[in-house]
C-alpha cells in the first residue's frame, strides 16, 4: 500500500481512537495525579426537624479562590497510587516485616482492599479462562460432529448463556443457588447438610463467581471454535486416517495446531474480559467476599463518596494490568511478525 | 332527568379539572431528581401538575449517581434534588444548591418552622417527611411464647433464643446486613447506641477505634448469628421478603416501609395479621436508641437564573401541598412533615423514635467517606475472618486514605 493511500485509510480509525481512547487515559492520568484542595472547614449552627446542632461545614467562600485558581485540584504526584486504598506501600512493608511465611503475608495483603481485589481478579482470569477454552473446544467437537438435522438446534441453546444480559444472568442464578432456591437446595440435598449456604462462605462464593463466568463465556469460545473446525482441511485428516490416527490423535495433530491463531484470539479476549470481572459481583451481592478491580473503581464512584482521584487511579492500575498479562502473547505476535518480516 | 346528571357530573369535572390545572402556575422549567419509593412519586406527581413551563422528574434509585453531575453545569440540568441527610451532604460539599429564605417568605407560608433545613442560618432544604429504623415483629409469635416486645438488643436477642429453641423460626432475626452502605448504616446505628462519637469533637479525625465500637461490633456478631447465614448479601428488600414469608420474626426496619410491608403477593393471613411495629431499640442499657433519625426534602439549584429558581421552588411546594395527605394512600407512604398530618398506624414506629431523641444522621461534609469505609472493612469481622481490634483500626486506616484525598484530613 502507498504511504498516501495507507494514511487516508487509517485516519479514521486512528481519530476515533485518539478521541475515544487516547484523551479519556490522558485525563484519567491526569486526574490521578490531582486531588481536591483542601476544605476550609467552620462550625456552623445547622437545624433540621429533629432540632439544632453546632456541626462542621465547608466554608465554600474560603475554598472558592483556590478552586478557581488551580482548577485541577492539588497535585500530589503519586501519593494516591501508594496509598491504603490502592498499592499501599507503607502498609506493605510492614506486613512484608511481620509475615513469618508467604502464606500469612499473603493472607495479610489481602486485607487490603487493592490486593483483595487483585487476588480474587487474578484467580477469576487463571481459572475461567483455560476451563473455558477446553470446555468451548470439547463442545465444538462435539457439536461438529453430530447430525446436521439437530446442529441448528443445539448451536442455538449453546449459545444461550452469551445472549442473556450478565447482570440478569447472575441475579437469576443468585436466586436459583439461595439455600431456598432450586440449585441450592439441591446441593444441600446432595451433600446431606441442611445448613449449607453458598453465599455465606467465601470459597463457595468464589467457586460460584468462576462457574458462572465459565457458563457465561463458553459459547464465545464454542462458537469460534466451531467456525474454525469448518475450515479444517479434509484431506489432511483423511491422510491421518489412513496412516492410523485414532480420534484422539486426530485433534492432537491436526486440529488444534490448525486452530492455534483462533486459541490465541480467544485467550487475548477472554484474558482481558475476565480481567474486568464486575457484574457477576454485583449481581450476586459477593462484595463481602470478592472485589475486583472494576468493582472498586464502581464502589469510589458512586454513593455519597465520589472518590474520582481515587477511581483514576484504580483505573490506571488496571490498565498496567491488562498490559502485563496480555504482554506475553503481544510479544509473540510481534516476534512472529519481525521473522515474517 | 339523566341530562341535567350528566351536565352535573360534566361541569363538575370541568371545576376539577380548571382548580387543577390553575392551582399551580409556573414561568420556567423545573427539573427534578431523586429516588423512587412512593412517597417520593406523589411529590414527583404533584410538581408536575404545575401548569405554564415544562416541569420533568426523574426519579430513580441511582439519583445520588447523577445529582451532583446534573448540578454542575451551568445552567444545571435539574433544577432541584430530592435528598435526605445523607445525600444532601455532596450536594453541600459541592456548593451546588442556593439558600432558599427570599422564596420561604415570597411562597413558603404555609410551611412548618421544623421543615426548614437551615444550615449556617440559611435555609437550603425543605424537608417533607421523616424515617427512621425501629423494631417490626411478629406479634402473634411473641404472644404464643410469652415473650414481651423487646426494647433493648439484647432483649432481643433472648427473645430470638427462645424463639429458636422453640422450633417456630430457625432463624428469627432479620437485618440489612448486606455488606457496603446497609451494613455500616445497622454499624452506626448501634455504635451511637452504645454512645460512641464518630468523630474526636468537630473535626474530622475518625474515632470509632473505641470500647463502644467494639461492643457495637459484638453485638451485631451475636445478633447475626440469629440470621440467615446469607445476611452479608441481604439488604432491606431481601429482609421484607424473608419478613414477608414468615421466616424472619424480629428485625430493625426503615419506617418508610412499614405501612406497605405486608402488601405483596403471597403473604400469608399470620404474617398480615401478627405484623407489628414498636419504637428503636436501646443497647447496653444506654437511653439514647440504637438508631438515627432521617429526614428526605428538596433542595433548588444554585447554577439556574432566579427565574427558574422561584418556578421550581413553587412547583415544588405544590408537590407537598398539605392537601396530598387527605389520600388515605398518600397518607400511609411516609410520616409526613406536613400541615394537618397525624400519624397512622403505620408511623408509629418513627414517631417513637423521635420522641426517644434518637440521634440524626450527621450532616457531615466527611460522614459519607466514613460510612463507606466501614460498610467496606467489617464484613471480614462479621465472617470471623479478623478481630474487632484490628476491624475498627482498618476502618479508621481507610477513612484516613479517603479523607486525605478528598481534602479534609
Amino acid at each position: 500500500m502507498k504511504h498516501k493511500t495507507f494514511f487516508w485509510f487509517i485516519l479514521p480509525t486512528f481519530l476515533a481512537m485518539l478521541i475515544f481512547i487516547f484523551l479519556p487515559i490522558i485525563s484519567i492520568v491526569l486526574q490521578s495525579v490531582h486531588t481536591p484542595h483542601e476544605n476550609v472547614l467552620i462550625t456552623v449552627e445547622n437545624c433540621d426537624p429533629f432540632g439544632c446542632k453546632k456541626v462542621t461545614s465547608i466554608d465554600h467562600e474560603a475554598t472558592k479562590n483556590l478552586n478557581q485558581s488551580e482548577p485541577l485540584g492539588k497535585f500530589v504526584g503519586l501519593d494516591i497510587y501508594f496509598d491504603r486504598g490502592h498499592l499501599a506501600i507503607e502498609n506493605f512493608k510492614l506486613i512484608w516485616e511481620n509475615s513469618e511465611n508467604i502464606f500469612s503475608f499473603i493472607q495479610s495483603l489481602s486485607n487490603l482492599p487493592f490486593y483483595k481485589a487483585v487476588f480474587f481478579t487474578l484467580t477469576f482470569t487463571f481459572t475461567v479462562t483455560p476451563i473455558m477454552l477446553l470446555l468451548g473446544l470439547l463442545i465444538a467437537l462435539g457439536v461438529n460432529s453430530i447430525s446436521k438435522k439437530l446442529r441448528g438446534i443445539v448451536i442455538f441453546f449453546s449459545l444461550l448463556p452469551m445472549i442473556v444480559t450478565p447482570l440478569i444472568g447472575s441475579i437469576i442464578l443468585f436466586w436459583m443457588i439461595d439455600s431456598r432456591g432450586i440449585i441450592g437446595n439441591l446441593i444441600q440435598w446432595l451433600i446431606n447438610d441442611p445448613n449449607l449456604s453458598l453465599k455465606a462462605s467465601t470459597t463457595l462464593t468464589w467457586i460460584m463467581l468462576i462457574v458462572y463466568g465459565v457458563w457465561h463465556a463458553i459459547p464465545f469460545s464454542f462458537i469460534v471454535f466451531y467456525a474454525g473446525l469448518q475450515t479444517v482441511p479434509k484431506d489432511q485428516l483423511e491422510s491421518a486416517k489412513i496412516d492410523g490416527a485414532n480420534k484422539f490423535e486426530e485433534v492432537i495433530y491436526i486440529i488444534i495446531p490448525h486452530l492455534m491463531p483462533l486459541i490465541t484470539f480467544v485467550t487475548l479476549m477472554q484474558l482481558m474480559d475476565n480481567f474486568r470481572v464486575f457484574e457477576p459481583i454485583v449481581g450476586f451481592s459477593a462484595e463481602a467476599h470478592a472485589t475486583s478491580l472494576s468493582w472498586i473503581i464502581f464502589n469510589d464512584l458512586g454513593g455519597e463518596t465520589r472518590q474520582l482521584s481515587a477511581a483514576a487511579t484504580s483505573s490506571i492500575l488496571t490498565i498496567i494490568g491488562v498490559i502485563i498479562l496480555l504482554s506475553p502473547v503481544l510479544v509473540r505476535t510481534w516476534k512472529d511478525f519481525n521473522f515474517k518480516k | 332527568m339523566n341530562l341535567i346528571k350528566y351536565a352535573f357530573l360534566i361541569t363538575s369535572f370541568l371545576i376539577f379539572l380548571l382548580k387543577n390545572s390553575f392551582a399551580c402556575e409556573i414561568k420556567a422549567r423545573v427539573s427534578v431528581v431523586g429516588n423512587e419509593f412512593p412517597a417520593i412519586q406523589t411529590v414527583g406527581a404533584g410538581a408536575k401538575k404545575c401548569k405554564g413551563a415544562e416541569v420533568k422528574t426523574n426519579l430513580t434509585a441511582d439519583h445520588q449517581k447523577i445529582n451532583v453531575a446534573g448540578m454542575s453545569s451551568e445552567p444545571a440540568e435539574y433544577t432541584s434534588a430530592i435528598v435526605a441527610n445523607t445525600s444532601i451532604v455532596a450536594l453541600l460539599n459541592n456548593d451546588l444548591i442556593r439558600p432558599l429564605d427570599d422564596l420561604v417568605k415570597k411562597h413558603g407560608s404555609k410551611l412548618k418552622k421544623n421543615q426548614l433545613i437551615t444550615i449556617n442560618g440559611k435555609v437550603m432544604a425543605v424537608a417533607f417527611m421523616a424515617n427512621a429504623q425501629h423494631l417490626v415483629y411478629r406479634k402473634d409469635i411473641l404472644e404464643k411464647l410469652n415473650i414481651s416486645v423487646p426494647k433493648t438488643y439484647e432483649e432481643m436477642l433472648s427473645a430470638a433464643k427462645k424463639i429458636r429453641t422453640s422450633g417456630l423460626a430457625k432463624n428469627p432475626v432479620g437485618g440489612a446486613y448486606k455488606a457496603g452502605w446497609n451494613l455500616a448504616q445497622e454499624f452506626n446505628n448501634m455504635f451511637i447506641g452504645y454512645g460512641g462519637k464518630h468523630f474526636k469533637g468537630n473535626t474530622p479525625e475518625p474515632n470509632v477505634n473505641s470500647d463502644a465500637g467494639k461492643k457495637a461490633l459484638n453485638m451485631m456478631k451475636s445478633l447475626s448469628e440469629y440470621m440467615n447465614p446469607d445476611f452479608l448479601t441481604h439488604d432491606s428488600n431481601a429482609t421484607n421478603a424473608e419478613f414477608r414469608a414468615g421466616n424472619v420474626i424480629l428485625m430493625n426496619m426503615w419506617g418508610s416501609r412499614a405501612a406497605t410491608l405486608t402488601d405483596a403477593d403471597g403473604v400469608s393471613d399470620a404474617v398480615k395479621k401478627g405484623m407489628d411495629i414498636a419504637g428503636p431499640m436501646t443497647v447496653g442499657g444506654g437511653n439514647i436508641p440504637a438508631s438515627t433519625l432521617f429526614w428526605d426534602g428538596w433542595t433548588v439549584a444554585k447554577k439556574i437564573s432566579d427565574a427558574e429558581a422561584e418556578a421550581t421552588f413553587i412547583a415544588m411546594m405544590n408537590g407537598i401541598n398539605p392537601s396530598i395527605i387527605k389520600d388515605d394512600k398518600v397518607r400511609k407512604q411516609a410520616v409526613w412533615l406536613l400541615e394537618g398530618y397525624t400519624p397512622t398506624d403505620a408511623a408509629r414506629g418513627v414517631f417513637a423514635a423521635a420522641k426517644m431523641n434518637t440521634t440524626p444522621y450527621p450532616m457531615l461534609p466527611y460522614a459519607g467517606l466514613m460510612h463507606s469505609a466501614i460498610g467496606a472493612e467489617i464484613a471480614d469481622f462479621m465472617q470471623g475472618k479478623e478481630n474487632a481490634k484490628k476491624t475498627l483500626s482498618d476502618i479508621e486506616d481507610a477513612y484516613r486514605a479517603a479523607a486525605k484525598e478528598k481534602g479534609f484530613l
